[in-house]
């Protein structure tokens, strides 16, 4: 579905990929885990079209998206959860729902996905009226969450769906990433918590100072030793 | 080529509808007539503008694959000190090969060297943007006026307590509005330099209103004199335009010798540095606020050095010599310049004060061309006609960096 | 008292010019965080295409039989200019310098701020151009001693119709809510869709409109517009942009009511000849005490 090949993006002046590869297939969680700093929330921005590489293509569904604007990606059915959730503070959580079907035209199928939406994360029709910036941290990862499902995406990229959250939350937020990929979503999971992250993906490619390092199913990466020392907090 | 010429006919069609009724309606009282001719004249030179700049863009994006850099500065060709030496002897003979009326208009120039120099100080290198930077040239201007008027102090004392004076405003509308956010600061000095103006229009009992100050003397020169009564003072005032000349040219040295150390300085570092980043600035320890207030006094000085000068050329002042579009030609001159660079700035002031005195016809349509460079000038050179060397590797540090990086 | 009702009236009907010119500035700010100095040219392209369209009609005889009309053709020209000169200026002037320093920018609209007075001068004259005097002269009435004319009604009612337009649109329309978003967080907006150079153009646009009402506006009420018209009404106006705290829209309409009773009261009750000094003083002030004006919009801390 995805392909991404040997990409090369800076960002700022920081040479902060050095060619990075990877594939995402339909149907899969795939998970990208590395330390900070090690170009992961850069991956997902050359993939939405925030930033552009400098060489190297990203194929979706075959074509070379490397080079589109980000408003264009999100059209072709890539939605992106982007670090620190980046709600608009100042819109109402009805509104920010919303916006996250900007390119949609079908009204009924909107209503539908919005109770869907409301369905999956309760407390966010509790709060439809309130402003996006006034919802707790988890709620705002819910509402961040519900925003781009709205878009209806193919594949979903996800930054960091855990940071600053309470393990209770975290526990519940993967729960419903994974009921997402159930209902047919592609999802790319980016994560520094490398021990959840192996636990919820098909496959996993570990990044290292803009370089992927490691790569393959999540059951066998989380018996690497490697892994194991440098992610998992093993002795 | 076929998505250019489409291009062009928008383009084309929305100047056209935009002109039409500008150029066209003429209203009298209670009557409407319309001209064509003047409108297809100006489409003309619409069509060949949209030409010009397209053929630009066309070569620039063909270099682009080549090399990016934008090429040696006139003031990197020459050399430097040779550069220099030329332009003092010149500078130097001038008046001897010029008549009244070059003399005159190269008096203007110096004047307007100092200006932008000054300005340059406060916009070119701390990067503030002031936009009522004339304020301080009238506060010099009516400073020597009125001590000269009222208590016949002569120029020479007046210059100094003109810029003593001028650094005070500098400092009085400086502290409150440096603090401000960047932006806020252009829109708060305009109005500064309007309620100045305001102000010499209405305080009729100081400043005469409207009419000005009328018989304000000459630049004297003081010599020692035997007479009846002793040793004493002689003087003559020097109103010749040769003797004006040359001060003109010594307060213009004085600027750009002044402003040339500045930047040099550890001062003009933390300018830069404020410029680029004031919170990291202030992090370093740089105590930004007393910076940017002294980059704000010491543009004041320079301005209150040519205002009183003017006065004393001129022997008379009035508050319309100080309006915005003042403010605006000088901020031109920095900008067309290169803000920073001290050749491009004399360059630039000689250009925009000498060019509307050759075209005289074209008087009418000196603003015009000035607001539109400015603006063409931000969008395709905005380091100006001599860029300064530092400002130039900042503006395309990035390009040359990603394109290193690209080929590495 | 009924000098103060007289004045009462006067600054409201001034107080909702200025609220008009200082929503496009506000709007404008919000969103690319510029001072957009053509918004006074803008306003006075406003007022002369208005000019221009009564004087046409006028001299076709149309506007004595269909006066109604001919005002509404008026405005609807003005709007319409103004929407294609906002997008002709930000095309050229500014979007080439979308990732340009912010004093590059300020220097970029500063000179287009020159060049239409200027091109307004070379084309329409140094001299005061006059409205159809039929018009602003239709007739008025008393209220507990306050002479009001039909024009400030109508100003006033004109104003407040555009201002409601602009939150009916702004906070239910999809557009009008990708606008806010954008203004709130440019790359988030981005990854929802929404293309900010075609949201910003349509803010310009927006902004354009309502000065563009404004300057005829101004025109019928003073009975004659100038090239340089827009100048000092620009700069109260973006003062009263900041008193209400800039990007802040109810703020801009507050903003611009109190500027314009201030300088009403001002030049009644102080001193007439300093009237344009107190919007001056009024922003300087606001900016040193409370520079997120006085609806409080978040303000980040960056300069240009």
């Amino acid at each position: 579905m995805l392909k991404v090949e040997e990409i090369h993006t800076y960002y700022d002046h920081i040479h902060a990929l050095k060619g990075v590869s990877l594939e995402i297939r339909e149907g899969e969680i795939v998970c990208l885990i590395g330390s900070n700093g090690a170009g992961k929330s850069t991956t997902l921005m050359t993939i939405s079209g925030v930033l552009h590489p400098a060489r190297g293509r990203v194929l979706f569904d075959g074509q070379d998206i490397a080079h589109r604007p980000a408003d264009r990606i999100v059209g072709l059915g890539i939605c992106q959860v982007p670090e620190g959730r980046r709600i608009l503070p100042r819109l109402s959580v009805a509104d920010n729902l919303e916006m996250g079907a900007f390119l949609r035209r079908d009204r009924e199928g909107i209503r539908q996905d919005l109770e869907k939406v409301y369905e999956l994360f309760p407390v966010l029709a509790e709060r439809r009226r309130q402003q996006g910036g006034t919802l707790s941290g988890g709620e705002q990862q819910m509402l961040a969450i519900g925003r781009a499902l709205m878009g209806r995406p193919r594949l979903l990229l996800l930054d960091e769906p855990s940071l600053g959250l309470a393990p209770i939350v975290v526990e519940k937020i993967f729960g419903i990433i994974q009921q997402i990929n159930r209902d047919g979503t592609t999802i790319l999971l980016v994560e520094q918590n490398a021990n959840l992250a192996l636990g919820v993906s098909d496959r996993a490619y570990v990044l290292e100072t803009g370089r992927v390092t490691l790569s393959g199913p999540s059951r066998e990466l989380a018996h690497d030793e490697r892994v194991r020392k440098a992610y998992l907090g093993e002795q | 080529m076929r998505k250019e010429l489409v291009k062009f006919a928008v383009v084309m069609l929305w100047a056209f509808g935009l002109l039409f009724p500008m150029l066209g309606a003429q209203i009298g009282f209670e009557t409407f007539t319309f001209e064509w001719s003047r409108l297809v004249r100006v489409m003309g030179f619409v069509a060949v503008a949209y030409g010009a700049l397209a053929a630009q863009r066309a070569v620039s994006a063909h270099r682009k694959r080549g090399h990016r850099d934008p090429g040696p500065g006139l003031a990197e060709r020459v050399p430097p000190l040779w550069g220099w030496g030329i332009l003092a002897a010149v500078a130097l003979a001038f008046p001897w090969f010029a008549d009244n009326y070059a003399r005159d208009v190269a008096i203007n120039v110096l004047i307007y060297v100092a200006l932008g120099l000054g300005l340059n100080i406060v916009v070119g290198l701390a990067g503030l943007l002031d936009l009522g930077y004339i304020a301080f040239y009238a506060v010099g201007a009516y400073t020597y006026a009125l001590l000269n008027t009222h208590f016949g102090v002569p120029f020479w004392l007046a210059l100094p307590i003109g810029c003593v004076i001028s650094a005070g405003a500098g400092a009085f509308i400086g502290y409150p509005t440096l603090k401000m956010r960047g932006d806020y600061l252009a829109i708060v000095t305009l109005g500064f330099g309007e309620i100045i103006r305001i102000v010499l229009n209405n305080w009729d009992r100081v400043t005469e209103g409207p009419n000005g100050i009328l018989g304000i003397k000459a630049p004297g020169l003081y010599y020692p004199k035997l007479t009846e009564a002793g040793l004493t003072l002689g003087h003559v005032y020097l109103k010749n335009l040769t003797c004006l000349y040359y001060i003109a040219l010594v307060i213009a040295v004085v600027t750009i010798i002044g402003v040339y150390r500045l930047d040099h300085s550890r001062v003009g570092r933390a300018w830069v540095s404020i410029r680029e980043d004031e919170t990291a600035a202030e992090l370093t320890g740089i105590d930004t606020l007393r910076m940017k207030l002294l980059a704000y006094m010491l543009g004041a000085i320079f301005a209150g050095l040519a205002g009183a000068f003017y006065a004393a050329k001129v022997r008379y002042v009035n508050p319309s010599s100080f309006v915005f579009l003042e403010s605006a030609l000088v901020l031109c001159i920095v900008v067309l310049g290169g803000m920073g660079s001290i050749p491009g700035i004399i360059l630039a002031a000689a250009a925009i004060i000498v060019l509307p005195e050759v075209f005289r016809d074209l008087e009418l349509y000196r603003m015009l061309a000035f607001g539109g460079a400015m603006t063409l000038m931000m969008v395709y050179r905005p380091e100006g006609l001599i860029p300064a060397r530092r400002r130039r590797l900042e503006l395309h540090a990035r390009e040359a960096f990603a394109e290193e990086e690209g080929n590495a | 008292m009924e000098t103060f009702l007289q004045q009462m009236v006067n600054g409201l009907t001034l107080g909702a010019v200025y609220a008009l010119i200082a929503l496009g500035y506000t709007m404008v700010y919000g969103i690319i965080q510029l001072i957009n100095f053509a918004h006074g040219e803008i306003f006075a392209a406003g007022g002369y295409i208005g000019v221009i369209t009564l004087s046409f009609l006028q001299s076709r005889g149309v506007l004595e039989a269909h006066p109604t009309l001919g005002l509404v053709l008026a405005f609807a020209l003005a709007m319409v200019y103004c929407a294609f000169l906002a997008v002709a200026l930000e095309r050229m002037a500014y979007r080439p310098l979308r990732d340009a320093s912010r004093l590059s920018l300020l220097l970029s609209a500063l000179g287009m701020s020159i060049f239409f007075s200027n091109g307004m001068m070379l084309c329409q004259g140094v001299y005061d151009k006059a409205y159809p005097i039929q018009l602003y002269s239709t007739g008025q009435f008393t209220v507990g001693g306050a002479v009001v004319s039909y024009i400030q009604v109508y100003i006033f009612v004109g104003a407040l119709i555009l201002m409601i337009g602009l939150n009916l649109f702004v906070n239910r329309t999809r557009l009008g809510k990708a606008m806010r978003a954008t203004a709130q967080d440019k790359v988030m907006s981005a990854l929802l869709g929404i293309n900010a150079n075609r949201t910003i153009t349509i803010t310009f646009v927006i902004g354009s409109v309502l000065a563009a009402a404004a300057g005829v506006m101004v025109g019928l009420y003073y009975g004659s517009v100038r090239f340089d018209m827009g100048f000092i009404p620009g700069i109260k106006a973006f003062a009263a942009a900041v008193l209400g705290g800039i990007g802040n829209l109810t703020g801009a309409v507050l903003g611009g009511m109190i500027i314009g009773m201030v300088e009403v009261f001002a030049a009644g009750y102080l001193a007439s000849e300093y009237k344009d000094v107190f919007a001056f003083i009024i922003l300087i002030l606001v900016l040193y005490f409370r520079p997120t004006g006085i609806m409080g919009e978040q303000v980040d801390d960056t300069r240009v």
